[in-house]
């Protein structure tokens, strides 16, 4: 007889290791968000209310079985193709880029709800597409159109992070479906000559300027690369265990922009130094080992393409959002997921832990069966 | 395409897929590895290799060092009194650069100081040439409940930076304007020519603009304070860290009394005068007044338009410091001194000259102001002041015999002064005239030049060192700084001291022996001696002659002579040399003589002196400031009523 009384079902085959490591990673953000608000609870307060509604979603999603994501995968990419275009349409009719519609209650950004929806995509085509045809040109120009479509919406907004992490969530479930290594080799030798092109030629002035900065940000360190190098600066000041709690001067002196949404590892670093840093990464390490493990597990082409697809959209973020923060890459606008301040980030992230989830309940309930 | 050709490949099978799958999963997850290891090491490269650096950029950004202005170096007068001392103030600036929203701004400093309009129109021209962190002020002496009123909405106010710091003040007023000058917020010329030292644009900071206050500013300046303070990205004060407190500059000791200083100034009343007194024993200036003067303290607040328009049309010319920019004609006042030439040229002072009060030179007629005074010999020629005795005489000496002798007694030298520009005029002579006007020298020339007139052009400090040098007998050079051991003089060399005992004696009788000046006879045991002069500043023609020459009162202002009077005292053991100047006064006698009774009474008697100054200024409408402030206030009055304003003229 046990002293601890049984948990109930449903909660007891939640994968809490999974969990504690996403509360440790949240629990850690609000305490951050609570600096860089001076010690107020003007940032902290409305993101922890967030994270419990999307995690109740996230929960209520891993009860669906993944076959419903199956079915609904390309209604749900059309859906979302179609709002991009309205958004877009709106824009030009308001005058002025615009990325999310306004439903009164909600806002709602199409273009983020696309990072899952379109790893679902490409991994349901490939699931239909009968395994010899893998090699074949039919193989690749859906694939590439379905991609394609909603990152040039995407990029045209503009916003050229959605659009990269689109394309490339995209692009990791065509890795992952077995498309010939070659092409891959090739597409990436393409891309270092088409690259320098589309900097000159498709690019917007404010974006080519942001680039520049990015591989010269002292260029100009008090206009666009002022970003960058107040970034470093507070990742700097740091050093190994941060200059404490609430005693950060880069954020509380509003030398670092955005210090709660884009920038908020850096008002991280300052307080918490190289330590802090090293267990957001390890929170994120473990988060990405049990999606990994996840899509391993998976029986089914579908389930293991969306859930290695899946996992990769939340490695995404951070690699991202944390290369942008150390001068890394260029300032692109990514948020780092269940830390930085807003909605739209932590929505994406519960869905896609939802939808892993599914699978993982899948794995573990039924390992037997398709 | 692709694929058909790799047809003859056997196919891909479901279970072959599936192991593709695991392999390059686990390809990627070890890639996402990778990237995660390459951002904790960058991490670990910013945050512990280079630690050091971003620790000192991240302490630049939110430490700043404001430089605290020194406190000016007081100057005094010879007893230690204050000419220019240092108060404390309450002020605002704008930092350019940091005002979000300019047009809120202003209004809000309006509404918070109370600014005027001609206030707030200077303002909106001081910002728009301002050069960004250049600080423009906006208002100084504020109130603490002002200076507190703002300090309050500062977070609100961004560029708004209220400073309390130190303000020049000058307890005399306008009485040492154009002996210190003033003092100013440094402008872009002043601040390139220090390197752009970042002191010149700390709020508050000011230069000397003219006078002592300019020429001495190395040493008025001191050492600047350092406030380290912590602020944020918008420059909010967060809070001070530490502070090194400034050193005052060196006070500068003068040679100045004070209080004659003032007694002058005052004693000028309303007629554009020069007054420079001097110790004949040392050299030492006493007296440095020239007016009317600016207010130095109101100039140092930032001049406004109003007041600027006024003193630039006051035909008084305020803003000339006539002591060593004005050049007169001497007139009678060199007699003396030519009087000491000709003694030298070996002229019998007891040979006597007819005056007739007309003198005919070849084809042109030279007259006697004062005469006719008939037989006439040196000594009365002086102490009445007789033109044709000194034509006559001039002639028979010869030009060349007079010059070097002027010379030796100043005229025509520059003196070693701490002042920013120094006008010396001419002493002219044969030599000269050719290089200058391509000429012979005509016996003419000399004829005008024996009585003060033709090209000759002095200064009002170059008259009071010839007397000091006819006092003394020595080459006295005039000084305003009192450092240093009291200067020795070297004799006048080749000038025999009986000469100048005869050239004193007959100056004594210019006051006291029934001379010009008989009736300024001091009230005093002492006696004063002196030479009046009257510089004519236009010509009279023989037409004027014939029917009568025009009396000063008669003419315009600009018109009249310049009235001269150089004096010493005590005539019997001279320890104060003088010379007074009353432009367009009128005769010697007239203007320049009754203020040299007053203010070398002052000498020896001060309470004398000051009654005396009393009853002249309730005839004059009030004390010196109150007279300016009034001439202010009517000036802004009929300008802001879109008059004419008055126009302050020499008129008593």
């Amino acid at each position: 007889m046990s002293l601890v009384p049984r948990l109930p079902a449903p909660i007891a085959t939640l994968p809490w290791a999974m969990l504690l490591v996403v509360f440790a990673l949240t629990g850690f953000g609000l305490v951050v968000l609570y600096s860089a608000a001076g010690g107020h609870l003007t940032w902290a307060l409305p993101q922890g209310v967030r994270f419990v509604v999307f995690l109740g979603m996230a929960i209520a999603m891993s009860y669906v079985r993944p076959a419903f994501y199956k079915e609904w995968a390309f209604a749900a990419y059309a859906g979302l193709v179609v709002l991009l275009v309205l958004v877009e349409a709106l824009g030009a009719i308001r005058g002025g880029a615009q990325r999310w519609l306004d439903f009164g209650f909600v806002r709602l950004q199409p273009s983020e709800l696309m990072k899952p929806a379109i790893v679902l995509t490409v991994a349901r085509f490939y699931d239909m597409l009968p395994a010899r045809e893998i090699r074949g040109w039919t193989a690749i120009w859906p694939a590439l159109v379905l991609i394609g479509i909603p990152a040039a919406l995407i990029l045209v907004q503009p916003d050229l992070g959605t659009a990269t992490m689109v394309a490339l969530g995209g692009v990791t479930v065509m890795f992952l479906a077995g498309l010939p290594l070659r092409l891959f080799i090739g597409a990436g030798v393409a891309g270092a000559v088409v690259a320098p092109l589309a900097y000159f030629f498709v690019l917007h002035d404010y974006q080519r300027q942001r680039i520049a900065i990015f591989l010269d940000p002292e260029s100009d360190p008090l206009g666009a690369g002022y970003h960058i190098t107040q970034s470093k600066i507070a990742i700097g000041a740091g050093g190994l265990t941060g200059t404490g709690f609430l005693q950060g001067t880069q954020s509380h002196f509003a030398f670092l922009p955005e210090p709660q949404t884009d920038f908020v590892f850096a008002t991280m670093a300052e307080e918490w130094g190289l330590i802090g840093g090293i267990f957001v990464i390890l929170c994120y390490a473990l988060l990405i080992r049990w999606g990994g493990k996840v899509a391993l597990h998976a029986r089914g082409r579908f389930e293991r393409l969306i859930a290695a697809g899946l996992t990769t959209t939340i490695f995404l973020y951070m690699a991202i959002n944390l290369a942008m923060v150390m001068g890394l890459a260029p300032v692109v606008g990514i948020p780092l997921p269940l830390v930085s301040y807003g909605g739209s980030s932590i929505m994406t992230v519960m869905i896609c832990l939802g939808i892993l989830m599914s699978i993982d309940r899948q794995n573990r309930l039924d390992p037997r069966r398709r | 395409m692709i694929g058909r050709r790799r047809n003859p490949r056997p196919a891909v099978t479901e279970t072959a897929q599936s192991a593709i799958f695991s392999r390059r999963a686990v390809v990627l997850g070890a890639a996402q590895a990778g990237v995660a290891a390459l951002l904790a090491g960058r991490m670990g490269y910013i945050a512990i290799a280079q630690n050091q650096h971003y620790s000192e950029m991240a302490e630049e950004n939110r430490i700043q060092m404001r430089l605290i202005p020194p406190r000016r170096g007081w100057i005094v007068d010879r007893r230690g009194a204050p000419i220019a001392a240092n108060r404390s103030d309450f002020r605002v600036d704008l930092i350019p650069d940091r005002i979000e929203d300019r047009e809120r701004v202003i209004a809000e400093l309006t509404r918070l100081l109370g600014l005027t309009p001609d206030a707030v129109a200077q303002l909106r021209e001081d910002l728009e040439q301002a050069a960004g962190f250049q600080p423009v002020p906006v208002a100084e002496n504020l109130t603490f409940e002002q200076y507190a009123a703002i300090t309050l909405r500062q977070p609100e106010l961004a560029g708004v930076s209220p400073l309390r710091a130190f303000a020049r003040f000058y307890p005399q007023g306008a009485a040492v304007g154009h002996l210190v000058g003033y003092v100013g917020t440094p402008n872009r010329e002043e601040y390139e020519a220090e390197n752009r030292n970042p002191l010149l644009i700390a709020p508050g900071f000011k230069v000397g603009k003219n006078g002592l206050e300019k020429t001495q500013e190395m040493r008025l300046r001191g050492r600047p304070g350092e406030a380290r303070v912590e602020v944020t990205a918008r420059g909010r004060l967060v809070r001070e860290l530490r502070t090194v407190p400034d050193i005052a500059g060196r006070p500068l000791h003068t040679t100045i009394d004070l209080g004659l200083q003032n007694y002058t100034a005052r004693r000028c009343g309303e007629q554009s005068a020069a007054a420079v007194v001097i110790d004949v024993t040392n050299g030492d200036i006493l007296c440095f007044v020239s007016m009317p003067s600016f207010d130095p303290n109101s100039f140092s607040d930032g001049i406004s338009h109003a007041e600027w328009d006024m003193m630039s049309q006051d035909e008084r010319h305020p803003l000339i410091n006539k002591v060593l920019q004005g050049l007169y004609p001497p007139g009678s006042t060199s007699k003396p001194m030519t009087a000491v030439a000709l003694l030298k040229a070996g002229i019998d002072p007891e040979q006597r000259v007819n005056c007739q009060r007309a003198w005919r030179l070849g084809n042109a007629v030279f007259h006697c102001s004062g005469g006719p005074h008939g037989p006439i010999a040196m000594h009365q020629a002086i102490s009445k002041s007789c033109d044709i005795y000194f034509y006559q005489m001039a002639l028979q000496a010869g030009v060349q015999n007079i010059s070097p002798i002027a010379r030796r007694f100043g005229m025509g030298e520059r003196f070693d002064l701490p002042f920013p520009s120094q006008r010396y005029g001419t002493w002219p002579d044969p030599e000269w005239l050719q290089r200058r006007y391509h000429r012979e020298w005509q016996s003419y020339d000399t004829v005008n030049m024996s009585i003060g007139q033709g090209y000759v052009l002095v200064n009002p400090l170059q008259q009071a060192v010839m007397v000091a040098r006819i006092v003394s007998g020595r080459k006295v050079m005039p000084r305003i700084i009192a450092e240093g051991p009291a200067p020795e003089f070297e004799p006048l060399e080749g000038i025999d001291p009986e000469h100048l005992a005869f050239v004193r004696d007959a100056m004594t009788d210019v006051v006291n022996g029934g001379g010009t000046a008989s009736r300024f006879r001091l009230p005093v045991p002492e006696l004063m001696a002196g030479k009046t002069g009257t510089a004519q500043v236009r010509r009279i023609s023989m037409a004027e002659r014939a029917s009568g020459v025009r009396s000063n009162a008669s003419l315009a202002w600009r018109m009249r002579d310049h009235s001269w009077f150089v004096c010493f005292a005590p005539a019997q053991a001279p320890r104060y040399a003088a010379c007074f100047l009353v432009e367009h006064g009128g005769f010697g006698a007239s203007a320049a003589a009754p203020m040299a009774k007053d203010v070398m009474t002052y000498l020896f008697d001060r309470e004398k002196a000051m009654t005396a100054l009393a009853a002249l200024e309730q005839q004059w409408g009030g004390t010196l400031e109150k007279r300016m402030r009034r001439r202010a206030e009517q000036w802004a009055a009929a300008r802001a009523a879109g008059v004419e304003p008055p126009q302050p003229t020499g008129h008593l």
